[in-house]
């Protein structure tokens, strides 16, 4: 068989492209063809996240365990300097900060690794991305669902510390499941918004350590809002209460900790959590979509 | 008289005009110093140390079901960015790609992760792929035993940063060529594994063109592209030099490469 010349060679070629049903390659598909294709592929999100989190710690002696480990000693680290150097407890006492902080650290921790993986996953999967056929939103949501295992384990030295200074399982704390719902859909709507703009601009990658700090100071994760900025104009404390993150810890420190009341919390904590959900994850991932043909170039 | 011809004569991958430019980020010519690159965005915001690639310009060529093509040219001529932009993984500049059904580059090592087991890796391949769990597990012997990972001892346990080089590029065709495809690319995959390996190897690939339709190959072994292809494409710094039967487009690239 040789290419030699045949009647359809007479042909424009969109002619002939659509004389056998040929499509355009690597065109965008609708937002619901788009939502299916991923539905088909949560096979691979998973286990392309549970090998990320297995790959991480592979190389290390104690292996797994270092799962638990890393986030027990965050929390020790924090302690020593906001809870035994800089005193920040102000309005709690010794019982209901520690547990405070730790829930804090980690439940920010949560959302601020899922944007540091967001905003390289496709920057940093070119190889990936030119190399096969998938939905892109796979790699952010994959990296959030990454972190959110994570996060589990870390639950793990929570419910311990939480425990451990005496505020032991009761009815409250199965709000937890649906306050980290919430907060995986938030986190992982935002994971896509700045992978679309991590792979247009690779440089945010260097830039996010920096917006995060600022976003970790402001959202309360070692300190109370309501004690520090007590005497502030009233909304100066409403707004930053009403920042996504302090919302979600929030909302996890009110179902663990006894010593932490429903006084704590903003008004319509819950509407916030989910309003913040279903806005992000919606606009990130539609956001996503709208720039799907044209990632992995140049 | 068209339709007689139709009957075997189904194109499957049609590239008109096809341009593809890349434009690489802190690439650009000049100075590379901080205060350069600082100087440069402040005087001009649009293209600041982007520099443009045109890696492909103008092909046109039509491909029919069960035809196995060969792409042949010097390092750089752009043949795996035109691989790519078949596949629909690089947008292109100007021109169309038309395809029939999703084409695939034999491309799965990117999925693939040194720091797990060959068998968790064979899992993720084949699920990057989109096959589904059933079909992995179904072929996945299969797909061991072609690999030949497991002939001396059980290596496919291990962590594929433990494997040679030869054994990981088999394992990684082997979870490749696991899949039906329509439309197959195959870019130097050949190159690597043994003697035995790569005479399995192209008994698969003659498989997949019974099975599927069109599958391509880049490779600068002419030997190999003589056993496995009935067309070539020569393509030289973008453009298509040459499209024809194997024989006589291999003669004139062995003379202009003086071999």
């Amino acid at each position: 068989m040789t290419a030699a010349p045949s009647p359809d060679e007479s042909l424009p070629a969109a002619d002939l492209a659509a004389k056998y049903g040929l499509a355009v390659s690597g065109a965008r598909p609708s937002l619901v063809e788009y939502v299916r294709q991923l539905w088909s592929r949560r096979h691979f999100i998973l286990a392309f996240s549970q090998a990320k989190l297995t790959a991480q710690y592979s190389q290390a002696k104690l292996g797994q365990l270092w799962q638990v480990a890393t986030p027990l000693l965050n929390a020790a680290v924090y302690y020593a300097i906001f809870g035994l150097i800089l005193d920040a407890s102000r309005g709690m006492s010794h019982d209901t900060y520690v547990p405070f902080l730790v829930t804090g650290v980690f439940v920010f921790t949560f959302t601020q690794s899922s944007l540091m993986s967001g905003v390289r996953a496709i920057s940093g999967n070119l190889g990936l991305v030119r190399a096969l056929h998938f939905p892109r939103a796979s790699l952010p949501i994959s990296f959030s669902l990454q972190q959110l295992q994570q996060l589990l384990f870390s639950m793990i030295v929570v419910f311990l510390v939480v425990i451990g200074f005496g505020n032991y399982p009761r009815l409250s704390w199965l709000l937890i499941l649906p306050a980290l719902v919430l907060q995986f859909l938030f986190n992982t709507g935002l994971a896509m918004i700045v992978a679309r703009m991590g792979a247009k601009t690779p440089d945010l990658a260097q830039l996010m350590p920096f917006m995060l700090r600022t976003w970790m100071y402001a959202s309360g994760v070692m300190f109370s809002i309501n004690h520090m900025l007590a005497g502030r104009p009233d909304w100066i404390v409403r707004a930053l209460q009403a920042n996504p993150a302090a919302v979600y810890m929030d909302l996890m420190r009110y179902a663990l900790i006894d010593g932490y009341g429903a006084s704590n919390l903003p008004p319509h904590v819950w509407a916030l959590a989910l309003g913040w959900a279903v806005v992000v994850f919606c606009g990130g991932f539609v956001y996503f979509w709208k720039a799907e043909e044209r990632y992995g170039r140049g | 008289m068209a339709e007689q011809n139709t009957g075997d004569r189904r194109p499957t991958v049609i590239a008109d005009e096809l341009h593809i430019v890349y434009r690489v980020n802190g690439a650009k010519t000049g100075k590379g110093s901080a205060t350069a690159a600082l100087s440069r965005i402040i005087k001009r915001g649009e293209p600041r140390g982007v520099r443009k690639v045109h890696a492909v310009r103008g092909v046109s060529f039509t491909a029919y079901r069960g035809e196995a093509i060969g792409l042949i040219g010097s390092n750089g001529s752009g043949k795996s960015t035109l691989l790519r932009a078949i596949a629909g993984l690089l947008p292109a500049e100007k021109g169309k790609v038309y395809t029939d059904g999703q084409p695939s580059l034999l491309g799965v090592n990117a999925a693939l992760m040194s720091d797990l087991t060959g068998e968790r890796n064979v899992i993720l391949g084949g699920l990057a792929m989109g096959m589904s769990r059933e079909q992995i597990k179904e072929r996945y012997q299969r797909i061991v035993d072609f690999s030949g990972i497991n002939d001396k001892g059980d290596f496919i346990t291990l962590p594929m940063r433990t494997y040679s080089s030869g054994m990981a590029a088999r394992l990684r065709f082997s979870i490749a060529a696991a899949k039906d495809h329509d439309v197959l690319m195959i870019d130097e995959a050949l190159a690597t594994g043994d003697r035995a390996f790569q005479k399995r190897s192209e008994e698969r690939i003659r498989e997949l063109r019974k099975e599927a339709g069109t599958v391509f190959l880049v490779s600068h072994n002419n030997k190999s592209i003589r056993d496995t292809c009935d067309r070539v494409l020569w393509l030289e710094r973008g453009e298509l030099r040459m499209d024809g039967p194997t024989e006589e487009v291999l003669k004139e690239y062995e003379k202009f490469t003086g071999k």
